[in-house]
């Protein structure tokens, strides 16, 4: 599965794991892994430890998540970038709106 | 002297006895046994036969007229040269001053008259297993020199190849001393020089794991690319990257190569220095003060590219500084008692440097009290090189030869993908593959893949397919337009995707320009979605081609999008710290 989830202990927390190519064909596994309607959720993590590659339908489909989950007062990290993935990030100013590191 | 390997062939049996019926009785006894068998009266006659035919074995009576059986044991001897003849005397003499005698002559051993018929089959047989050993051991010990011969030859021959690649470059410039092995290539260690365009010089100092020929099939790579990337003006990081990847995909895993880069201005006086697994370096300031340049990276030819960390030291300098820089050799030194050269004597070698006339002589001599050896005997590779101030350096760029490694520099390619294979098939690989060849577009393949791809994805979605971005407003819409794209690509026809790419070289480095084109009806590029403006959830495509492009322009209402990328040679920038990220 190029995308995979998983839950911290106290169920606060999903992470949602992409690997390989992050672009509009992931489009409909991304949305269904954080669109599952569970309250306890408040913040997200996106690891893209295995991501090789991000293009601009992926920066929108961040932008869907950031808005599902609260728009401004949305917390999500965008964690392990490699340097191709980084340099369209901050290209974009995403580090205005998301956490990365 | 041809015998056959076989110990049960027919032995050629030369006998010497001056009593002819004993001559006689023995010659009898040997012929049942099966060998053939030559007889003498006296020591001259055997020597003359021996002389002629040669024997396998040689009996020998010990006392003959004319010449005895010692004198005639030594003739025979000499004669033989290397081969082994195993020499018997017969004798009746039971004194053992004479039987020794016989035996300094050269003899192997006796057979006491009268004859017995078992012994002579033991003792023949037995000196016969020892003489096919002993030419059993004559032959291998002859393949192994010949081979040994042949591959010193060809070592020989490959250095003059690898010297031919590997030129001394600016080894020879006033400012660098240096020692290296003659045949310092097959134990693995490199040096390299060459001067900067702009001024300057880069120098690397490797060190192969293993040695022997994969080290120096290893370096050759490594000398073109160094050689070839610095006389075009890539700084050291550039050419640090190149040198990795290479290595990365050529090396088998466990093979690597410690490595220091060093790119010296003398124009600003300054270092920068890459230190990737060899011993610390030392930069001997022109008033005694050492300063250590430690290894911070791992070797070349073990991180990918996407973590390999170019990024150069700077170190501040003034004419008459000298930085030395050795491969593990010099710590491995070893004396008769098996210590090790090592850093502590390094470091005292080089206070005595004032008396030596300067730090390099400090060191050579260092090393060599230490280790009794002659310089050439060594695997050592010493590094010195001396900041001066750059007029004294006039003249050392000249006739920089430029590599047949260069890429393709001027070149224009078109690719027009049609039909099916829009929806089937992705071009980009294969563009990218192309612009990679340009070994100045290589660094930044992630950004030219990003502009490849954008357009691409514009020309595909908005032009042929007539896709439009409003429907990404909402997160619902964002869905539709995905199954939508999915729709309309599988009934494509009739459309085409061309990008013509173009690249030209410019004083500071190149240019690329691509152009894509697409055969749909154009679409609105004015719109606020398509800027950008942080508005919904598309547009951002755009804004990335307008980032990272150099210009970006629109024509035929948007189906013809051209996007100008520059790229430079990394320029000497200490405010950037040395790196170009």
């Amino acid at each position: 599965m190029p995308i995979q989830t998983h839950r911290s202990e106290d169920g606060r927390t999903l992470t949602i794991k992409i690997e390989g190519r992050f672009d509009f064909s992931t489009h409909q596994a991304f949305r269904d892994a954080y669109e599952h309607g569970d309250e306890n959720v408040t913040a997200f993590v996106v690891d893209l430890s295995d991501t090789t590659y991000l293009d601009s339908s992926a920066l929108g489909m961040l932008l869907l998540l950031r808005d599902y989950a609260g728009g401004d007062s949305a917390k999500i990290r965008i964690e392990n970038c490699n340097n191709d993935v980084r340099r369209i990030l901050s290209i974009s100013n995403f580090e205005q709106l998301f956490a990365i590191r | 002297m041809d015998d056959s390997l076989s110990e049960n062939r027919p032995l050629r049996i030369l006998i010497a006895d001056d009593s002819d019926s004993d001559r006689l009785i023995l010659k009898t006894l040997l012929r049942r046994l099966g060998h053939e068998v030559e007889d003498a009266r006296n020591g001259e006659d055997a020597v003359e036969i021996f002389r002629h035919s040669g024997a396998d074995i040689v009996l020998l009576d010990a006392l003959m007229p004319v010449m005895d059986g010692m004198e005639a044991a030594r003739h025979i001897k000499a004669l033989a040269g290397e081969r082994l003849v195993p020499l018997i005397f017969l004798t009746s003499l039971s004194d053992a001053d004479a039987l020794a005698r016989c035996l300094e002559a050269g003899g192997d051993d006796f057979l006491p008259k009268p004859y017995n018929r078992t012994i002579i089959e033991a003792k023949i047989n037995a000196f016969n297993r020892m003489r096919l050993m002993h030419r059993t051991l004559s032959e291998h010990r002859d393949l192994i020199r010949d081979r040994n011969r042949q591959l010193l030859e060809e070592q020989d021959v490959a250095k003059r190849v690898f010297d031919n690649i590997a030129h001394t470059g600016c080894l020879n410039a006033t400012n660098i001393r240096y020692h290296a092995s003659p045949m310092s290539i097959f134990n693995g260690d490199i040096l390299f020089a060459c001067p900067r365009p702009a001024g300057g010089m880069q120098i690397l100092v490797g060190d192969f794991t293993g040695h022997g020929l994969p080290a120096a099939i290893g370096a050759m790579p490594v000398a073109e690319i160094f050689y070839g990337m610095t006389s075009k003006g890539f700084s050291g990081s550039d050419v640090l990257r190149e040198i990795n990847q290479k290595l990365g995909r050529i090396l088998p895993t466990g093979m690597f190569c410690c490595a220091a880069m060093i790119q010296a201005d003398f124009h600003l006086n300054q270092l920068q220095i890459w230190n990737g697994g060899l011993p610390d370096g030392v930069l001997v300031k022109r008033d005694g003060i050492l300063e250590s340049i430690a290894s911070r990276h791992l070797p070349l030819g073990v991180l990918g590219a996407a973590r390999f960390d170019a990024g150069m030291e700077i170190f501040r300098t003034e004419p008459g500084d000298t930085l030395l820089m050795m491969t593990d050799g010099v710590m491995e030194a070893e004396n008769r008692h098996g210590d090790m050269y090592g850093e502590d004597r390094l470091k005292r070698s080089l206070d005595d440097a004032g008396n030596a006339g300067s730090p390099f002589d400090a060191v050579m001599a260092g090393i060599h009290a230490f280790t009794g050896k002659r310089p050439e005997q060594d695997d050592v590779t010493l590094l010195s090189l001396e900041m001066v101030e750059e007029a004294e350096l006039e003249g050392v760029s000249d006739g920089l030869s430029q590599s047949a490694l260069e890429g393709p520099a001027e070149w224009h390619c078109v690719y027009e993908i049609q039909d099916r294979s829009l929806g089937q098939f992705s071009p980009l690989p294969l563009l990218l593959h192309i612009c990679m060849e340009v070994p100045g577009l290589r660094r930044k393949s992630g950004e030219i893949y990003t502009l490849l791809s954008e357009l691409y994805t514009n020309a595909l979605e908005h032009g042929v397919l007539g896709l439009s971005s409003d429907w990404k407003a909402t997160p619902d819409g964002f869905g539709r337009y995905y199954a939508e794209r999915e729709r309309r690509l599988r009934s494509v026809s009739g459309h085409f995707i061309r990008f013509s790419l173009t690249h030209t070289m410019t004083g500071r480095g190149g240019q690329l320009t691509i152009v894509c084109e697409d055969s749909g009806s154009g679409f609105d590029y004015r719109s606020d979605a398509a800027a950008g403006n942080n508005s919904g959830y598309s547009g951002r495509g755009l804004m990335l081609l307008r980032k990272l492009g150099h210009s970006l322009s629109f024509r035929e209402n948007g189906t013809r999008t051209e996007i100008i990328y520059d790229w430079h040679f990394s320029e000497v920038a200490a405010r950037e710290g040395g790196t170009n990220t």
